[in-house]
């Protein structure tokens, strides 16, 4: 398990190395990095300094060199907007939109799974049926019109519902959330079912079509053959199997529910990252823009190592392959 | 005489399908006593998995069992509920299966899938079907068994899988087990250990075993009688020497002269010639016809009933075979 870890660590690490690298191609080399980095109001002595921090007149690998050992300490350019360090901006907005994502990404195991597993026992039933042409609906409505139509319901017509912001915070275990008040979670509800359904069809299908494979196997034969309850049959033997395909959908799809969760956030008004993103680049706020993409890239690099570990603990033929390699 | 354990009568077991109702199973009937072995012998699409799930209820839809009795020590199985049939599963009847690579569940531990199977219809402790469950490995010669029970299925050899196996279904103590093929995908040297040890077992517990095989010499080894299937019916039965040494029924003595012998083993063997018939095409009358050496008008025609033979024999077929010459052997 450790060597495991090892290697899936050094991994991670050669992703961002790379990544940064573009960044840095992107930003610094194509182009003048003043231009980018630099306020646009910024006057002749602004500018002088910032080529100076940057180095301007060094060779590139210096230049590099320079951004790297600044981005290891964590500064990745400040914010005009706001002005503090852009990193800082990000990370205040970061527990807002980890809040949606996870939230959202409940919702969608709690209403993915079930239907996915039901739909997948009985494929032929009415409502096996029924569930599988209702994913399909889930893929194809746009997700602002989701939102909006969510709106109009809950907040607009039924006022059961806040429509747009975030609810007050409390501090739990040094983080500050939104989670565990009922004032924040009402707040999260219908931000967080619009950015799950989407993912829930996706669940949805991938469980259906686990559960139907998995139930075709000689195990769950001789798992009858035992004498097992039907219960006992599907709550470990099937859903077990059926999980791999679930977690390594749901992996890939946690990052991107966190970087893309843009549309949402903006529909309502919700305090995120990606709201974060689409004001910046509406103000030409080009540090906060890099800065994003960075931290970006390290989210998704952590939580595909999260499910790396995850799928190890399902599927112990993960674990041999390792213990092997 | 004693009642069988396992008695079969007339089953028949049909399958909906797009070309209508096909019939798997054609009036099998069969008894074994406790202690004894059937080998249930035909070539592959014969009935012989139809036959042994039926036995445990395990037929799904689009499959019922259309007629025919099952009783187990005299009591009617045919037409239980699901419920009552739970209860007699994995108890009171096992069965295992042919590819030992996939019968156990990769991903839950070798205690996890043999406690449920004792904890299933007994309520046990964790402890002490755990204690159960590292004599029932023991018994069938898997090493340090207490550290294999926290093994996963991919950890073991095929051949210490289906030991798994045959031990998780013995957990119970059932009175009968089905064996389908379970030896099939090994070689043969772990398929002769694991033979021995079964015939070991089941003599000491009385259960009554069929053992499926499209192999003829696993059977000869194993059983105490032989009932060969063709196309959904059982054409020839009898004791297991009886059946070997004289074949009554065609089928049976081609199927006898493709066993490899010890000095031709990997040898192409002499095959019966033709294939076995789809259940959507059988033809009229023998269902052998098309590929019996024998066969006449009358077998195009009329379907053989069966016939009795000295010995405690049964054999389907208007023109037997000969006895062989006891000079001629
Ligand atoms: N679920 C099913 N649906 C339709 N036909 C089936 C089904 N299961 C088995 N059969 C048919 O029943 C016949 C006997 O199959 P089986 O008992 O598996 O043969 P064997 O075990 O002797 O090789 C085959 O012709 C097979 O196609
Ligand atoms: S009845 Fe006729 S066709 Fe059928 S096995 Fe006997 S001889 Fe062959
Ligand atoms: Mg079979």
């Amino acid at each position: 398990m450790l060597v495991y870890l090892i290697r899936r660590l050094s991994q991670s690490l050669l992703v961002v190395a790379v990544m940064a690298t573009l960044v840095f191609l992107a930003v610094y080399a194509v182009g003048n990095p003043v231009d980018i980095l630099a306020n646009p109001d910024a006057d002749q002595q602004e500018r002088a300094a910032i080529t100076a921090r940057l180095g301007l007149d060094r060779p590139l690998y210096e230049q590099f060199g320079v951004f790297i050992w600044n981005a290891l300490h964590g500064d990745l350019g400040r914010s005009f907007v706001y002005n503090a360090p852009a990193v800082d901006v990000i990370l205040e907005r970061l527990p807002a939109t980890m809040e949606l994502a996870l939230v959202g990404l409940v919702f969608s195991i709690l209403i993915g799974i079930p239907l996915g597993v039901l739909a997948g026992l009985k494929p032929e039933s009415w409502f096996g049926r029924t569930i599988m042409s209702g994913s399909i609906l889930g893929f194809s409505l746009p997700n602002f019109w989701i939102g909006l139509m969510l709106i109009l319901l809950f907040a607009v017509e039924l006022k059961l519902l806040p429509a747009s912001g975030r609810g007050p915070t409390a501090s739990v275990l040094g983080f500050k959330t939104a989670m565990f008040t009922w004032e924040g979670l009402k707040h999260l509800i219908l931000p967080a079912v619009t950015l799950a359904l989407y993912k829930a069809a996706l669940v949805v299908r991938v469980a259906q079509a686990g559960t139907r494979e998995v139930m075709l196997q000689d195990y769950i034969r001789f798992a009858r053959a035992k004498g097992l309850s039907p219960l006992r049959i599907v709550g470990v033997h099937v859903l077990k199997n059926m999980m791999i395909p679930v977690v390594t959908v749901l992996g890939l799809e946690l990052g991107s529910m966190i970087a893309f969760a843009v549309v949402t956030e903006s529909v309502f008004a919700y305090p995120g990252m990606g709201k974060l993103l689409i004001d910046s680049i509406n103000r030409l706020d080009r540090p906060i823009i890099v800065a994003y993409l960075m931290m970006t890239v390290v989210i998704f690099v952590v939580i595909n190592l999260v499910v790396d570990l995850l799928y190890a603990a399902i599927d112990p033929r993960v674990r041999l392959s390792d213990a092997k390699g | 005489m004693a009642i069988p354990v396992l008695d079969v009568d007339n089953l028949v077991v049909s399958f909906g399908t797009r070309e209508g109702e096909l019939t798997a199973v054609n009036g099998v009937t069969f008894q074994v006593h406790a202690g004894e072995v059937l080998g249930l012998v035909g070539e592959s699409g014969s009935g012989k998995s139809v036959t042994g799930l039926a036995v445990m209820g395990l037929i799904d839809a689009p499959g019922r069992i259309a007629s025919g009795s099952i009783k187990l020590l005299g009591e009617e199985l045919v037409g239980r509920s699901e419920r009552e049939l739970r209860a007699i599963r994995g108890k009171r009847i096992a069965m295992i299966f042919q590819d030992p690579m996939t019968t156990l569940n990769p991903v839950l531990r070798i205690d996890t899938q043999m406690i449920e199977a004792i904890r299933a219809h007994e309520s046990v402790s964790e402890k002490a079907a755990r204690d159960r469950a590292r004599q029932a490995l023991a018994q069938v010669g898997i090493p340090s068994p207490e550290e294999r029970l926290n093994a996963y299925p991919h950890q073991f050899s095929g051949g210490m899988r289906q030991r798994v196996a045959i031990a998780t279904a013995l957990l119970n103590r059932p009175a009968v087990l089905v064996a389908d093929e379970p030896t099939t995908a090994l070689d043969v040297t772990i398929q002769a250990q694991i033979l021995a040890e079964v015939q070991t077992l089941a003599a000491d517990h009385g259960t009554a075993m069929v053992w499926i095989t499209h192999d003829l010499s696993v059977v000869a080894g194993l059983a105490d009688r032989i009932a060969v299937m063709y196309s959904g019916r059982i054409v020839e039965t009898g004791p297991v020497e009886g059946v070997l040494d004289a074949p009554i029924h065609p089928y049976t003595n081609g199927l006898i002269g493709s066993v490899p012998s010890r000095n031709r083993r990997g040898v192409p063997l002499a095959q019966i010639p033709g294939m076995a018939p789809s259940l959507a095409r059988v033809p009229p009358g023998c269902p052998f016809n098309p590929r019996c050496a024998r066969a006449t008008a009358t077998c195009r025609a009329d379907m053989p009933g069966p016939t009795l033979y000295e010995g405690d024999r049964m054999a389907r077929c208007h023109h037997p075979v000969p006895a062989p010459e006891s000079a001629a052997a």
